[in-house]
Order: structure tokens, then C-alpha cells, then sequence
């Protein structure tokens, strides 16, 4: 445990040091191309913040609704028959629009259960084999000025979905279930 | 199809809001939410100048390079019909490495930058400069769709954040989920890769 948030700690000083000093050695001019380099990450982020405003406020919307319960509750209702807990439904759900809206109800959820419980191996599992699908989608598609995006949603849905079963089976695995 | 679900969530929000009573929290909702996307941007500024300036060395000298013939052969099975040395092909690179390595504020300036990219590849596209299929401006590319989904997988290889959260709630073993995690990623990368090859076969799609 200890090690990997050593290593955490380590691992953004170590890129730097490493990316300049092999900069300085390939006798790159470092500072001119750094410069060169932040304007264009600059003007990149100037592009999305119209996008970042009108999905945020969306998200925000449907999130102050009280939309997402409802709808986790619905749905908690069938998956407990296929064996996901219907608990964590919000978490998934929510997961799928905002990171840090997720991380709330994860905390919330190990409060609850308790880290090492069933419940609580499932949400650590499925929280670290999952992405924020729409958050994702709306940027980076934004950026390349595409509103059509073919089969990306459900490519996502099914890769969202197949981390969601493996992280079931192999919470009960660990829990011995 | 952005465009529907934008509309989507804001018409179900406010209609269901109406239905709960929960007007006064939409109002907050939406103006807090437009503050907190630009103090968002704002935060990201930095962070992408900071790191497409250090990626812009990296590229100069050589690093990028190296590590992307390393990868190159997963690279060049993801994206076959990527134009070989197209610019896209670094930041894509950059992304999926600091996806593995958890590096989200780095994977983030790196994608939008590969997405960038892409969309000029469309252009040359259908300009005739390039080969590969033409599409009319404002659809997916494969390219970007299965970049996407591969974002979306999930690549991390050590949840550091719920490690982290285990061990703040007094797990006895917080990263006893390392494993487990690392399959459950490994499933659902798998899934996805297997969606796109499908789709890539599939042709127009």
C-alpha cells in the first residue's frame, strides 16, 4: 500500500526530471519549445469551454432533478436478480457522467457497507475498471467537431458493461461468495 | 446524437423537477454548474499548458518516438488504416501511456490533442491527400471511435484514488483489489477492443 502511494508521489517530479534533462541532453532548446508547446495546450482548452459549460450545466440539471436516483432505483430493481447488488446501481449510473459525483457516492458507499464487504469489493472493482462514458464522449468529440459518433456510445456501453460483470464475479471470488 | 442527449438531460431534468418540486435546486444546478465548467477550464489551463509544453520536449528530442515504435505493433492493430508517422500517432501513444500509468491529467491534453489530429486526418481524407475512407465533416472517423471506446475501457493498471479511499475508510487491505482490478480491466478493454474490430470489419458501420 505503502509503496504504490510512494510511487504516486514519485512518478510526476520523475517525468519532468526526465523529459528535460533528456531534452537538454538531445540539445533541444528546452524553455523555447516548452513555451511553443503550452500555447498550443492554451488554445486547446479555449476550444472546449463552450462544450465543458453546456455539458456541465446538462449534467448539473439532471443531476439536481433527482433524474439519476430515480432512475438507479428502477434499474436496482432488476439487477438484483442477476446478481448485481441493486446498492451500487447510483454509483454505476452516476459514474457514467461525472467522476467526481461518482467518488461521492463511492465514499458514501464504503461508509455504508464497509470497504471489505461484498458490496464494498464490488464498487472498488468496478470503480477502477470503468470511465466517465459521456463526460469523455462530449469533450473529446467536441474537439474534433464531430456530432455523429457511430457505434462509439455502444462500444462504451459494452466495454462499461463486460468490467461491471468481471468485477462481480471477481468480487465474489475474493468474498467467497 | 450528441445533440439529442444533450437536449435530453436538460428537458428530462427540468420536466422531472417540475413533477418533484425541486425547481429552486435546477436554477442553482444550472448556474453553478457554467461557474464550476470555466473554474474547470481555468484549473486545465495550466495543467495542459504544463504538459504539452513538457510533451512538446519529449517529442523534440526523441522520447516519443522511441516509445512509440515500442508499441507500435498494438498501435498499428488498433488503428490499421492510421496513416503511418501521422502526427496522431504520438498523441495517441502519449494518451494510452498515461492511461496504463493512471496519469489522468496527463492522458486528458494528450487525447484531446490525438482527437485534433484525427479530425485533421479526416480532412486530408477527404481532400483525396490521404487514403481511407471519406467521411462527410462532422462524422466519426474509426479511428476516433475506437480511440474513444479504448479511453472509455479503462486502461489503469493501479487504482491509486480508490486505494487511497480503501484505506481512508479503514480497509485492512486496501489494494487487495490491485488484482481483481487489473483483470476486471483487462475484461473490459478486451470487450471494447473486440467491439471495434467488429465494427472496423463491418466497414461503413
Amino acid at each position: 500500500m505503502k509503496f504504490f502511494l510512494y510511487i504516486t508521489d514519485l512518478i510526476v517530479p520523475l517525468v519532468i526530471f526526465v523529459i528535460v534533462s533528456y531534452g537538454i541532453m538531445m540539445r533541444v532548446n528546452a524553455y523555447d519549445t516548452f513555451i511553443k508547446g503550452a500555447k498550443s495546450g492554451f488554445f486547446t482548452v479555449i476550444k472546449i469551454m463552450p462544450t465543458l459549460v453546456g455539458l456541465m450545466v446538462a449534467v448539473g440539471i439532471l443531476r439536481a432533478s433527482g433524474f439519476l436516483d430515480f432512475l438507479s432505483e428502477l434499474i436496482g430493481n432488476f439487477t438484483a436478480y442477476i446478481g448485481f447488488p441493486g446498492e451500487l446501481v447510483p454509483l454505476t449510473v452516476v459514474k457514467m457522467f461525472s467522476s467526481s459525483a461518482a467518488t461521492g457516492l463511492l465514499l458514501d458507499a464504503f461508509k455504508e457497507y464497509g470497504t471489505d464487504s461484498y458490496i464494498g469489493l464490488v464498487a472498488s472493482i468496478s470503480m477502477s475498471c470503468t470511465e466517465t462514458i459521456f463526460y469523455t464522449m462530449s469533450v473529446y468529440f467536441m474537439t474534433a467537431k464531430v456530432t455523429k459518433t457511430r457505434y462509439t456510445l455502444t462500444g462504451a456501453m459494452a466495454a462499461t458493461f463486460a468490467g461491471l460483470a468481471a468485477s462481480v464475479v471477481l468480487a465474489g471470488l475474493m468474498a467467497g461468495i | 446524437m450528441l445533440n439529442f442527449l444533450w437536449a435530453g438531460m436538460i428537458l428530462v431534468g427540468i420536466i422531472f423537477a417540475a413533477f418533484t418540486g425541486r425547481m429552486p435546486e435546477i436554477t442553482n444546478a444550472a448556474l453553478d454548474s457554467s461557474k464550476e465548467a470555466i473554474t474547470l477550464c481555468i484549473t486545465m489551463m495550466g495543467v495542459m499548458s504544463l504538459w504539452v509544453g513538457l510533451m512538446e520536449i519529449a517529442a523534440k528530442a526523441g522520447i516519443i518516438r522511441s516509445a512509440s515504435r515500442r508499441i507500435r505493433p498494438f498501435i498499428r492493430f488498433l488503428f490499421p488504416s492510421l496513416p503511418d508517422g501521422h502526427p496522431a500517432t504520438e498523441h495517441i501513444t502519449t494518451n494510452i501511456i498515461a492511461n496504463v500509468l493512471g496519469l489522468g491529467w496527463a492522458a486528458t491534453p494528450a487525447g484531446l490533442k490525438a482527437m485534433e489530429e484525427l479530425s485533421k486526418l479526416e480532412e486530408d481524407r477527404r481532400r483525396g491527400r490521404l487514403s481511407g475512407p471519406v467521411r462527410k465533416p462532422g462524422i466519426a472517423s474509426n479511428e476516433m471511435c475506437t480511440f474513444l471506446i479504448l479511453n472509455i475501457s479503462s486502461l489503469q493498471l493501479i487504482p491509486v484514488n480508490v486505494i487511497a479511499y480503501r484505506s481512508q475508510y479503514g480497509s485492512v487491505n486496501p489494494a487487495a483489489i490491485v488484482g481483481a482490478g487489473i483483470a476486471a480491466t483487462a475484461v473490459s478493454t478486451a470487450a471494447g477492443i473486440l467491439y471495434c474490430k467488429i465494427m472496423d470489419r463491418g466497414g461503413t458501420g
